[in-house]
């Protein structure tokens, strides 16, 4: 496929406007000298090529998509809707609050929501992705033992199931990283107790864990860091397995993230943008990203919060996506959010017993809102593994699942449903599951090189990693 | 297995070769290299570590893992085979050492090639 500057032919244009009648000088200080390099194209060109670009990828409008810790739950279109109304759309962001009151509104009203899902004090949409609120999560606890002067404070502990970015955001933060092993798929507490002392900063946490398990200790784990003087953060990205029925802030965690992209059915996945809201106890809420919304006389205002960490984003996040998942919440109803983390379960659990006769479980318990499989006995029996699997499911229309994460499984697939997949799809996906498992232990199909039925078949990923080229043609 | 006659091994899988009381060579273990699939970059410097330190990374199309110091000393060569092709780690694990140690101390953890092959059983 030819990019969109390939197509470019001269004087091609999609909209060809009058000349302009009213005589005009600009200062030359104002005029740029070079000429734009931007494609011209005519309005069918345009729309062929966006068009031809969408066929390549594959979307949960296409089909069934798996992702384990990624939540690629359907978006409703009325999400769409109404992020396009004039009054959230066609804003600028240094409006005149006055003429804005609605869509502060939205913030505030979100806030609150979230705040109530999660068990929280007050919240911030400024972060512009996972990580990043992740990043400003620990910013929080960092600025609050630094305001206390305990700046011995430079560890934090994870566990060796945390999601990668965990660890990273740690470091980004200036933070040293304490990893603790799990035992039988939780951490540990015996292992927590080792490392705590007075230089620890917080624990980051997830849960239910990348493991689709339950903490089941997290009150005393919470309380063992808090006792040491640490904090807690929670990892949202698992959140939609616990919505309506246990919430953060009463599992004794201070700050947390949440993925509007994943829980909240905002795009996601090279859709984006996304949003890592934010969420903290009081005690916390001082620090957040400034500036935040407040109330006053029946009025919305921005208020520039002097103890704040400062800003993590320009203006106040992704706003577009904060109405879109205020959108959602608003949909569901109370009732409807515990339903939905209720099916993501129920999904999990039913694909997870369907194919457990075939496929071993890593730990095999009743699972949250996914599970993990662990293929090191399939890949000894056949010779196939977790990629080989993952690569033939794309032959039958299903986007892979995570694979080989978490680290502490061999050959893991990481598979997470979500609630917005019917039981026809269900059953479907573990007819296929079932059939690639024969197709691997008959040799009937070779799966090393799944998928046939693509465009651009198996991909030769040690070159492209080993000897990577990362510039187009000659430019 | 003749190769392995004098190889030592960590549990964190990194084997030892020693020159003399002092002078080393380590590199990654068939086990290892297996477990991690084909490796694409090896991260490492010369540099003063302790037994136990992280002394570089392992990236393959799965993961990153860290390497570990196996004793006290100080690293003073980096293979350069590694850095061009890090696929050798992968063909032949023993063959390719990752680094020289010198002025090597604290290496009583090391284990012994039986001792190592019953603790990656488990």
């Amino acid at each position: 496929m030819k990019l969109i500057y390939e197509t470019s032919t001269k004087d091609h244009k999609a909209l060809k406007l009058p000349k302009c009648n009213i005589s005009y000088e600009l200062d030359s200080k104002y005029l740029r000298n070079e000429k734009l390099e931007l494609p011209e194209l005519s309005e069918v060109e345009i729309v062929r090529h966006y068009t031809a670009l969408s066929k390549e990828t594959y979307s949960v409008d296409d089909g069934f998509y798996p992702l384990g810790s990624c939540t690629m739950k359907y978006n409703p279109k009325l999400n769409e809707e109404v992020a396009s109304f004039e009054g959230f759309s066609d804003i600028h962001p240094l409006q005149d609050t006055k003429t804005v009151q609605g869509a502060l509104k939205v913030l505030d009203l979100t806030k609150k929501y979230i705040c109530t899902i999660t068990g929280m004090d007050d919240a911030s949409f400024q972060p512009a992705a996972g990580a990043h609120g992740e990043f400003t999560s620990l910013m929080l606890i960092k600025k609050y033992h630094d305001e206390r002067k305990d700046y011995k404070r430079k560890k934090i502990i994870i566990p060796d199931s945390a999601h990668g970015t965990n660890p990273a955001s740690a470091a980004m933060c200036g933070f040293d990283v304490l990893t603790i092993k799990s035992d039988n798929g939780i951490v540990s507490k015996e292992e927590l107790k080792k490392v705590l002392s007075d230089e620890i900063a917080g624990i980051m946490l997830t849960n239910p864990n990348t493991l689709g398990l339950y903490e089941k200790d997290i009150l005393e784990i919470t309380k063992l860091v808090h006792d040491a003087g640490g904090l807690a953060y929670y990892d949202g990205a698992n959140l939609n397995a616990i919505m309506g029925i246990s919430r953060p802030g009463e599992m004794g965690f201070d700050c947390l993230h949440l993925n509007l992209h994943k829980t909240f059915s905002t795009p996601h996945g090279g859709g984006g943008p996304g949003s890592g809201a934010i969420c903290c106890k009081s005690k916390l809420s001082k620090y957040l990203p400034k500036p935040v919304v407040l109330k006053k006389d029946d009025k919305y205002y921005f208020e520039e919060n002097k103890e704040s960490i400062g800003k993590v984003k320009d203006f106040y996040g992704n706003f577009g996506i904060v109405v879109r998942a205020l959108t959602y919440m608003l949909s569901l109803g109370n009732d409807g959010i515990k339903k939905t983390s209720e099916n993501a379960v129920l999904n999990a659990n039913y694909i997870m017993n369907n194919i457990k006769d075939l496929y071993d479980v890593a730990i095999d318990e009743v699972c949250m809102h996914e599970f993990v499989l662990d293929l090191t006995r399939f890949k000894k029996e056949t010779g196939f593994s977790a990629l080989d699997v993952s690569k033939r499911l794309i032959d039958y229309g299903i986007h892979p699942p995570t694979m080989y994460f978490p680290l502490i499984v061999h050959e893991a697939l990481m598979i997470e449903p979500t609630e917005t997949e019917s039981k026809n799809t269900l059953d479907e996906v573990i007819g296929i599951l079932r059939k690639v498992h024969e197709e691997a232990y008959s040799n009937s199909v070779d799966l090393h090189k799944a998928p046939m039925t693509t465009k651009y078949g198996r991909m030769d990923e040690i070159t492209a990693a080993r000897n990577p080229i990362l510039k187009y043609g000659d430019k | 297995m003749d190769e392995l006659k004098n190889v030592l091994f960590t549990k964190t899988h990194e084997w030892v070769k020693f020159e003399d009381e002092t002078t080393a060579y380590i590199g990654l273990s068939d086990y290892a290299q297996s477990e991690m699939g084909d490796v694409v970059f090896v991260n490492l410097e010369e540099q003063e570590c302790e037994v136990g330190d992280t002394i570089g990374d392992a990236e393959s199309v799965k993961a990153v893992s860290d390497i570990y110091s196996p004793f006290t000393g100080e690293i003073v060569e980096i293979n350069e085979v590694i850095v061009d092709d890090p696929g050798a780690i992968n063909r032949d694990p023993y063959g390719t050492w990752l680094c020289k140690y010198i002025n090597i101390s604290d290496k009583e953890e090391l284990l012994s090639l039986e001792e190592y092959e019953e603790s990656i059983k488990e």
